[in-house]
């Protein structure tokens, strides 16, 4: 159960996919400028993973090595196409936003590397378990980037206004270099400099 | 000497152990600012020369001054121009300087408090890098910019441009450069067109540089006209609105005079510099039609326009971020030039190239570097095989 809850919880911190094992930055880079888009995506990318993990675990011993790769493209494109056409029925606002970031959850390195690196040698419930686990801290990281891109880059949160227009009115403005993709870059890069000052065992490895 | 003992009765109370001893950085940093410490290197190989740090950012600040006293007067003549006020040197050079100070103090006390940050963290004494890249900061910004953005660019520049990467000595890009590029990508409203060039520009006029206005130009008499406006003299002796430090291709030029014979800058990036944009203005003059006037603009006015001149002589040849080598440095200004000059003309969305250009350059130096070093050892091994295959046909 130790275990268990272990593979639940390491990547939210000290194994996290975007900050120690920099895999997914793309992504964070194109859909973090507000946080609606980017929680979406979070759990688009949950769905998919931890579903993915699932069905590659359970077909982990008949899939042939040589054409695994094959195997979970196909499984993993099935279940983006699902919450593509998901979006499109309910959330079509956000759907139209994220654009082609929904399709390209097939290629978010995260998932073929946790495809790989566990749910290939795994049971199904610790693969649900990691998927669900590595797909929440890369929606940590998502959530903290696009908190701060929305509120500096655009002076709201959650699309509700948080700075005043007074503000404004007394000669503030919003920091427009947050909207462009290089400030998430520069923003991940924060979040990493802070998380490795706080856990020196981080520090170590590369 | 009463300083001197005060110093002294304060670093005892700093000393390793007393309670006190978390501000050891700050008080160092003090010190050495204001003394020549007295630490030498006392082991392994090295160098004894007077040239030190502290040397080498003195004179990048004393080359300042020529461009930065210019720039103060010419905030005064430009807002006194424009109103139709005849002022004389002193109104003018006051004026400025109410205008400069506050945009100068803010960069200091905004950069300096994180150097001392971080100083404190790190366990350092706070370097005298800050010195120059404090000074450069307001010199390449409009002088109707904000002071909060003053800060924030500063203190941005600080630790992504140069502590990220371990402080004075380690940055990849020249901070003051990076200062700016924030700025202008933040505020872009504040950083380009008509209304922030000159101090207290009345509503409905435009203010905008020559540079701006050539941009915008799309007939030949628009050109032609915008010429009568600014004569070359204008845009040599620096009687254009623009960023403060800019303006005055001559004053530039006397610092460039000293920067090259003290040593600090090199004579070799800035002629390529100029080598470069020229070429790259001579290429686009060959290909200019009447469609595209601003192609037409002689390669010369590119020289004296915008922020060319000073940030060839002054953020292309920084001494931590340019290229060391010999003919690294020719390659790297060249190529510097004929970036600036390209993005300037051929990019409609940035009207001043020069800041992407060396930005851009600042990221190759290394490569530049390790080809042109590679390429000395090939040489030099082909020549010792040479050698080799002499002697045992002998």
């Amino acid at each position: 159960m130790a275990k268990l809850s272990k593979i639940l919880t390491e990547p939210l911190n000290l194994n996290n996919p975007v900050t120690v094992q920099i895999l997914g930055i793309c992504s964070a880079l194109a859909i973090t400028v507000k946080m609606k888009p980017a929680v979406v995506m979070a759990l688009s990318v949950m769905f998919v993973l931890s579903f993915a993990n699932v069905i590659i675990s359970l077909l982990r011993n008949t899939i042939p090595t040589r054409i695994r790769i094959i195997v979970q493209l196909v499984i993993v494109a099935a279940l983006v196409v699902l919450v593509d056409q998901f979006l499109k029925a309910y959330l079509f606002d956000i759907s139209k936003q994220l654009s082609v970031f929904v399709g390209l959850i097939i290629t978010n390195c995260i998932i073929m590397g946790r495809l790989e690196a566990f749910a290939l040698g795994n049971k199904p419930l610790p693969s649900f378990l990691d998927g669900i686990g590595n797909a929440a801290g890369y929606g940590i990281i998502l959530v903290i980037v696009s908190f701060f891109r929305e509120l500096l880059g655009s002076g709201t949160i959650w699309g509700f206004r948080v700075i005043p227009m007074s503000a404004y009115a007394h000669g503030y403005e919003n920091n427009g270099l947050m909207i462009l993709p290089p400030m998430a870059l520069i923003l991940i890069g924060t979040i990493i400099w802070i998380q490795r000052g706080i856990f020196k065992e981080l520090q170590g490895r590369s | 000497m009463g300083l001197r003992h005060f110093l002294d009765k304060l670093k005892r109370k700093v000393e390793p152990g007393s309670s006190l001893h978390f501000l050891y950085a700050t008080l160092e940093a003090l010190d050495t600012f204001l003394y020549v410490p007295n630490k030498v290197t006392t082991k392994g190989a090295h160098i004894r020369d007077a040239v030190d740090l502290k040397r080498v950012m003195t004179a990048v600040v004393i080359a300042l001054m020529p461009p930065l006293l210019f720039g103060i007067w010419n905030i005064g003549y430009e807002h006194f121009h424009i109103l139709g006020m005849q002022t004389n040197l002193w109104q003018n050079f006051g004026y400025g300087l109410i205008k400069f100070l506050p945009i100068v103090i803010v960069s200091y006390l905004a950069g300096g408090l994180v150097e001392v940050i971080f100083a404190q963290i790190n366990k350092e004494e706070v370097s005298e890098g800050y010195l120059v890249t404090g000074l450069l900061i307001p010199m390449i910004i409009p002088v109707d910019t904000p002071l909060w953005m003053v800060a924030l660019a500063a203190i941005f520049a600080t630790i992504f441009g140069k502590e990220v990467f371990g402080g004075t000595g380690y940055n990849i890009f020249n901070p003051a450069l990076l200062a700016r590029a924030f700025l202008f990508f933040s505020y872009p409203r504040w950083m380009s067109g008509d209304k922030v060039w000159i101090a207290g520009l009345p509503d409905g006029i435009s203010g905008a540089t020559p540079l701006g206005q050539l941009s915008q130009a799309t007939t030949v008499e628009q050109l032609n006209a915008i010429h009568a406006h600014f004569s070359v003299a204008d845009m040599f002796f620096g009687f254009i609105p623009g960023s403060i430090g800019e303006t005055s291709t001559l004053a530039i030029l006397i610092g460039a005079a000293f920067l090259i014979y003290t040593g600090v800058g090199s004579w070799k990036t800035m002629l390529a510099a100029f080598i470069g944009g020229g070429f790259m203005g001579w290429l686009l003059n060959i290909f200019a039609t009447p469609t595209n006037p601003y192609m037409a603009v002689p390669f010369w006015e590119h020289w004296l326009l915008g922020g060319f001149a000073f940030g060839m002589v002054y953020m292309l040849t920084d001494p931590v971020s340019s290229a060391h080598t010999e003919l690294g440095k020719w390659i790297y200004g060249f190529l510097a030039g004929l970036m600036a000059i390209l993005i300037r003309v051929l990019n409609p969305a940035y009207p001043e190239g020069v800041m992407l250009a060396i930005l851009l350059m600042n990221m190759f130096a290394p490569l530049i570097d390790y080809l042109v070093v590679n390429g000395h050892i090939k040489r030099r091994m082909k020549h010792a095989q040479l050698l080799n295959g002499m002697n045992l046909k002998i």
